[in-house]
C-alpha cells in the first residue's frame, strides 16, 4: 500500500521551499511582460507537461468508470453470474476471465472503480478540509493555540494510518444491509480521521512562512480583520504545497482502501471494489491468477495516475524547477 | 543536548497519554458486545460476564477505566487477555520476530535505496536515472499486499529461491523475502529522496569549491555531497519506522509470520481488547522513541544543528 503519510514526508522538503522563493521578489523577466499569477503560470506549465497529459487521460478513464460504468461494459451487469463458468480463463467473450462465482471479471473490475475512486476523493477532501483548517489556525495565530493544536496533531500522528484504520473499522458494528454509500462513508471516516495530521503539518509550515509577509502586514495596517486576512491573503498564498500533497495522498488513500478491504475490514462484499476482488481471488492465486491480476493492475494504475498528477502539479507550482 | 532530550521526553508524555486514550476508547467504548463468541456457540454465562466486567473495569466510566489501566501500565502491568495470558508475555514472544523483520527491511532500504539514489543522481537524465525513476514509481503505485503476493508467487513458488512461508523459528534466510516486500515502498521513497537531494547538492557552491581545490571526484561526492544529502533521508527512515511496523500486519499475514502484526490482527478480529491496546501502546512508544533518536542523531550528522 502506498502510505499517504510516507509520501508527505518525501514531498515536504521540496514543497516548503516553494514558499520561500515566492516570498522574495519575482524573477526579473516577469516584470517585462504582463504579470501572471502563480496559478495561471502553473496552468501554462501543466498543459505542456507530458506526465500531466498522460495522468489526466488515465484519470478521465477512471472517472468514466466511476460515473458511467455501463458505457465500458456493454450493458453487462456485474451481479449476473453463472456458476458453470467458475474460474474460466480469459477468452474473447470474457476478456479477463470469470471469478469463483462465475462472474465476469472485466465487468466487475470496471464497476469496482466507483468505490475506490469515491473513497479516495472523499477521504482526501475530508483530510484536506480538517487538516487545512487546523493548520491555518495553528500557523496563523501561533502561541498557545499553536502549541495545543500541534500536540493534538502529534497524538493522531503517532498512530500509523493502517493500524488506526484497522482499529476504527473493526470497532464499527457490522451491518447486514451494507450499501455502497454507508460502506464508503465508513472507510472515508477511518482514513480521514488518521490522515488529516500530515495535511495540518504541511499547511501550518506554509502559513508560518506567509504570515509575516509584507502584504499581510499591509493588509493589517489597512485595518483588515484576521478572518479577512486569512481568507484573502494567507490561504491563497499558502495553498500550493497542500494541493500537491493532497493529489499524491489521493492515490495513497485508494491503496489504503484496497489494503483494508483486502484485510476484510474495509468495504464489504455486496459492494464491488478492487480490494474486495483481490481478497476474493487470494485463495485461488495458484489456479486462477488472472482473478487477482486484473483488479490489481487497475488499482495500481489508478494509484500511479494520481501520484503522477501530483508530481506534475508540484513541478508546475515550484518555480525553482523551471 | 541533555536538556533538549529531557524536554522532548517530557513533551512525549501528553502524546503517549492522548494516543493510548484514543486507542483505549476505540477498543472498549464503542458499541458492540465484547463477549460475542468468547464461549463458543453458546452465549456466555452471567457469572463469567460479571467476572470479566469486573476484571476489565467495564462498569466504570471511561475516564476511570482508562485511569486504572494507565496506573497498571505505569507499574509495568499490561493486563491479561480474556484467555488469562498476560499481554506482556504475548508481546515479548512476538516482538523479536517483527523487530528482526523490520531491521532487515531497514537495512535493505538503506543499502539499496541509497545506492540507487546516488546512482540515479550521478547519471541524471541517463539510462540508470530513468530506470530507477520509472521502477520506483511502479513500486510506489502497487499496494504492498499485491507486491507480497507477486513475490510469494514468483520467488517462493515458481522459482523456489526462498521459502514461500516462514516457519516458527523465523530464520534470517526465511525473513529475507518478506523483508524485501515490507521494505519495497520505503525503498522507492528513499531512492527518490536521495536522488533529489544529491542532484540539488551537486550544484551547490561547496561542491564546486571542493572540486576546484583539487579533490578527486570520489572524495567530493563521498565526503561532501552524499553526506549532506543524507540528512533528510535519515529523517524519512525514522518517521517511516511506524509505517513499517504497521505495514508488517499485511506482510506478516501473507507470509504467515508470527510477529506483532499477526498478533495485533488476530486480537482485533477476536476482540481481545487488552492485547490490542497493549500492542498498540508498545508500537506507539517505539515509534516516538525512534523519532526522538533521529532528532538527536541530527546533531551528530549535521554540525549546523545545535540544541541549546
Amino acid at each position: 500500500m502506498s502510505d499517504p503519510n510516507a509520501s508527505v514526508s518525501a514531498a515536504a522538503p521540496e514543497t516548503v521551499e516553494t514558499e520561500t522563493y515566492r516570498g522574495s521578489s519575482l524573477p526579473p523577466e516577469a516584470s517585462t511582460e504582463k504579470p501572471r499569477s502563480l496559478w495561471s503560470d502553473a496552468w501554462r506549465e501543466l498543459r505542456s507537461s507530458k506526465i500531466f497529459i498522460l495522468s489526466a487521460i488515465l484519470i478521465f478513464f477512471f472517472l468514466i468508470m466511476t460515473f458511467f460504468p455501463n458505457l465500458l461494459t456493454f450493458g453487462k451487469d456485474p451481479y449476473t453470474c453463472d456458476l458453470k463458468l467458475s474460474r474460466q480463463g480469459p477468452s474473447s467473450t470474457a476478456w479477463f476471465g470469470y471469478d469463483n462465482n462465475g462472474c465476469d471479471v472485466y465487468t466487475r473490475t470496471i464497476y469496482g472503480a466507483k468505490a475506490s475512486i469515491l473513497v479516495g476523493v472523499f477521504a482526501t477532501a475530508f483530510a484536506m478540509l480538517v487538516g487545512g483548517f487546523v493548520g491555518v489556525i495553528a500557523g496563523f495565530f501561533g502561541g498557545w493555540v499553536d502549541s495545543i493544536l500541534s500536540r493534538v496533531t502529534d497524538i493522531f500522528f503517532g498512530i500509523p494510518l493502517l493500524l488506526g484504520g484497522i482499529l476504527v473499522l473493526s470497532s464499527f458494528p457490522s451491518t447486514d444491509n451494507a450499501n455502497l454509500y454507508s460502506e464508503v462513508g465508513k472507510v472515508v471516516l477511518a482514513l480521514g480521521i488518521l490522515g488529516w495530521t500530515s495535511m495540518t503539518r504541511i499547511m501550518r509550515s506554509s502559513v508560518i512562512q506567509v504570515r509575516n509577509a509584507d502584504f499581510v502586514i499591509a493588509a493589517r495596517a489597512l485595518g483588515a480583520t484576521s478572518g479577512r486576512i486569512i481568507r484573502k491573503h494567507v490561504v491563497p498564498n499558502s495553498l500550493a504545497p497542500l494541493i500537491v500533497v493532497a493529489t499524491i495522498s489521493l492515490g495513497g488513500y485508494i491503496g489504503a482502501e484496497a489494503t483494508l478491504s483486502f484485510l476484510g475490514l474495509g468495504l464489504q462484499p455486496p459492494v464491488i471494489s478492487w480490494g474486495t476482488m483481490i481478497n476474493d481471488a487470494q485463495p485461488y492465486i495458484r489456479v486462477a491468477p488472472f482473478m487477482l491480476f486484473f483488479p490489481a493492475i487497475f488499482l495500481s494504475v489508478a494509484v500511479l495516475s494520481f501520484i503522477m498528477l501530483g508530481d506534475a502539479v508540484r513541478e508546475a507550482l515550484d518555480p525553482k524547477l523551471r | 543536548m541533555g536538556r533538549y532530550t529531557i524536554r522532548r521526553l517530557l513533551q512525549m508524555i501528553p502524546v503517549v497519554i492522548g494516543t493510548t486514550f484514543i486507542i483505549y476508547a476505540m477498543v472498549w467504548a464503542l458499541p458492540g458486545d465484547p463477549f460475542v463468541g468468547k464461549c463458543g456457540d453458546r452465549p456466555c454465562p452471567a457469572s463469567y460476564i460479571a467476572e470479566m466486567r469486573a476484571k476489565f473495569n467495564l462498569d466504570d466510566s471511561l475516564p476511570v477505566q482508562y485511569g486504572k489501566y494507565l496506573w497498571n501500565l505505569l507499574q509495568g502491568n499490561f493486563g491479561e487477555s480474556f484467555s488469562g495470558r498476560t499481554v506482556w508475555s504475548e508481546i515479548a514472544q512476538a516482538f523479536p520476530v517483527t523487530f528482526r523483520l523490520a531491521l532487515i527491511a531497514i537495512i535493505i532500504e538503506i543499502v539499496i535505496g541509497i545506492s540507487a539514489g546516488v546512482l540515479a543522481a550521478l547519471n541524471r537524465g541517463g539510462f540508470w536515472d530513468n530506470l530507477i525513476l520509472v521502477s520506483t514509481l511502479i513500486v510506489i503505485s502497487i499496494p504492498v499486499f499485491v507486491i507480497g503476493f507477486l513475490a510469494q508467487f514468483t520467488f517462493g513458488i515458481k522459482l523456489a529461491w526462498f521459502p514461500p512461508t516462514v516457519g516458527p523459528n523465523a530464520t534470517i534466510y526465511e525473513l529475507i523475502l518478506p523483508a524485501f516486500v515490507l521494505a519495497s515502498l520505503s525503498l522507492a521513497y528513499v531512492a527518490r529522496l536521495m536522488r533529489g537531494n544529491l542532484a540539488e547538492n551537486l550544484r551547490a557552491d561547496y561542491v564546486r569549491t571542493a572540486t576546484s581545490k583539487g579533490l578527486s571526484r570520489r572524495r567530493v561526492i563521498g565526503r561532501h555531497a552524499v553526506r549532506n544529502s543524507l540528512i533528510p533521508v535519515v529523517t524519512f527512515i525514522g518517521a517511516d519506522f511506524g509505517a513499517l511496523l504497521g505495514g508488517a500486519i499485511v506482510t506478516e499475514g501473507i507470509f504467515n509470520i508470527r510477529g506483532i502484526g499477526g498478533l495485533l490482527y488476530l486480537s482485533i478480529r477476536t476482540r481481545e481488547g487488552a492485547t490490542v491496546v497493549g500492542v498498540v501502546t508498545v508500537l506507539v512508544l517505539v515509534f516516538l522513541l525512534v523519532n526522538l533518536l533521529v532528532d538527536i542523531l541530527y546533531g551528530a550528522i549535521d554540525p549546523r544543528i545545535r540544541y541549546e
